[in-house]
């Protein structure tokens, strides 16, 4: 007898796609607006970007009613950081807490599928890719979602970043400027936007540096 | 006469219907240093006494940031204020969580002084030794409740507590009619000046008190020496030009207002680990 299967599944996958770059003393983070359930649209205008502290902004493709949950954890996560250290986390602080939180539901996971972006401790870019268990590692740029396939290796491409493995140790720091960053990802977008069907209507962009956040919003094809 | 063979433990009543050591507590909380609650309509300030145990220590901190809408300030023992602060931040980011609003202020003090009641009914605990001031805005505008060591709460417009408190409360008497529609600035010049009150012949300096503000439009917060300062030379000045004298608006000017002010009740010495 074969082996019977569920016919009911928790979780869904609602699309998109999600992009971070790190700069010297920026970070690009961005993700189509796109919500999506089997072929069909859910809306054209939901943003999959959030901002977690001051200096850390989730971007996160996947389910998105988990990834709802993610992030009303880590807010309440970081309100209790705020009242016990009178500050706010860092993002490598974050990147942590996101990591731990993921891996505590390591048998029921949250079907989210996050990248990290934000300034670290000197001030400079800093992006954390992750799986959707918690696994993640400090990057100079990522991908995550139904577009990530088509988007990660022309970014590889482009920004060359050095191999973590390397003696003596080199930046994983991208030395784009932040005008170009922001034109490297509205190129991405629209290319990826092409080809993947759950990637489109518009893109999202968020600016990160000591100063505040910027956000800019372009147009992508609907179809 | 009977208090001693009463008052071991908090479970045993005395002849005339009371928890002594219930009562107890509530001494504990008139030891601690001042705190002041006073609200308008639209905003709710908090201020305390800074009082360090001796010149080498800094002083505790006694006034905690609750959630945006609320704050807490504190007398007795500190490290039981401590706790409960605790407490209420978790129950604040809880509801916060479950309802996506803030918690209702009402709500809080409930919480607290259920958790309270539950330390005057067991043989094995002890009551909270601290009288907690909490301010917070919610839907149905600005209060200020004040939560006792026996479970007890109750709504004021403002009030005093800690050692040297029926100072503050007398001048608030005074004043309270009209803090319903003071503006922001009246109610923190008044909270101030009633921290003076307790202070009782000592100089006012902004180092010696601690201010919070929340409201309408206004997360809560802490006001800063200088804007504290600032507040306290508009009205020592103007004492000053009352008294007669000569002389720049100094804070020695205090000593003459304060002394028209002064409720001085012969107040016990504050015990060195409630300060």
């Amino acid at each position: 007898m074969t082996k019977q299967h569920a016919n009911w599944s928790p979780y869904d996958n609602n699309g998109g796609t999600c992009v971070a770059i790190a700069g010297s003393d920026y970070c690009v983070i961005a993700a189509d607006t796109r919500m999506s359930t089997g072929y069909s649209i859910l809306t054209r205008d939901y943003s999959k970007i959030h901002k977690l502290a001051d200096k850390a902004v989730l971007s996160s493709s996947g389910f998105q009613a988990d990834v709802k949950a993610l992030q009303k954890v880590l807010k309440s996560r970081h309100l209790v950081y705020q009242h016990q250290h009178n500050k706010q986390m860092s993002c490598p602080a974050m990147a942590q807490l996101l990591s731990n939180t993921l891996y505590f539901k390591r048998f029921f996971p949250y079907y989210a599928f996050n990248v990290l972006g934000g300034l670290d401790e000197q001030g400079k870019g800093c992006v954390f890719t992750y799986d959707a268990v918690g696994s993640y590692e400090k990057v100079g740029y990522s991908a995550q979602g139904s577009g990530s396939t088509l988007i990660m290796p022309f970014l590889d491409n482009q920004l060359k970043s050095p191999s973590p493995l390397l003696l003596p140790a080199q930046d994983a720091i991208t030395p784009l400027s932040e005008p170009e960053a922001v034109d490297l990802v509205k190129t991405v977008f629209a290319s990826a936007t092409e080809r993947d069907i759950y990637t489109g209507d518009k893109l999202e962009i968020m600016i990160l540096k000591a100063d505040g956040i910027r956000t800019e919003v372009m147009e992508l094809r609907k179809d | 006469m009977f208090r001693n063979q009463y008052d071991t433990d908090v479970t045993t009543w005395s002849p005339t219907g009371r928890l002594f050591q219930v009562e107890y507590a509530m001494e504990a909380v008139k030891q601690g240093s001042a705190a002041i609650g006073l609200r308008s309509r639209s905003h709710v300030v908090l201020a305390c006494v800074n009082k360090a145990q001796s010149e080498l220590s800094s002083h505790q901190k006694k006034i905690f940031k609750v959630d945006d809408h609320i704050g807490v300030a504190i007398a007795g023992l500190t490290a039981d204020g401590r706790v409960l602060s605790r407490y209420m931040r978790s129950e604040a980011i809880n509801h916060s969580f479950t309802y996506e609003s803030p918690l209702p202020v009402g709500r809080l003090v409930v919480h607290l002084a259920d958790k309270a009641q539950v330390c005057t009914q067991r043989s094995w605990k002890r009551p909270y030794g601290v009288g907690l001031l909490v301010g917070g805005l919610d839907e149905s505008g600005a209060h200020l409740y004040y939560n006792c060591p026996s479970g007890n709460y109750f709504e004021y417009q403002a009030f005093a507590i800690g050692s040297r408190s029926q100072a503050a409360k007398t001048y608030l008497e005074r004043r309270f009619e009209s803090f319903g529609d003071a503006s922001r600035e009246d109610l923190i010049k008044d909270a101030i000046l009633a921290v003076r009150e307790t202070l009782q012949g000592e100089t006012l300096k902004s180092s010696l008190c601690t201010v919070s503000v929340l409201g309408v439009g206004e997360p809560f917060h802490f006001l800063d020496q200088e804007t504290i300062q600032k507040v306290i030379d508009t009205f020592e000045k103007v004492a000053e030009d009352e008294e007669g004298e000569a002389g720049e608006g100094d804070a020695e000017a205090a000593a003459a207002p304060a002394e028209q002010g002064g409720g001085g009740a012969g107040d016990q010495d504050v015990a060195p680990m409630e300060m």
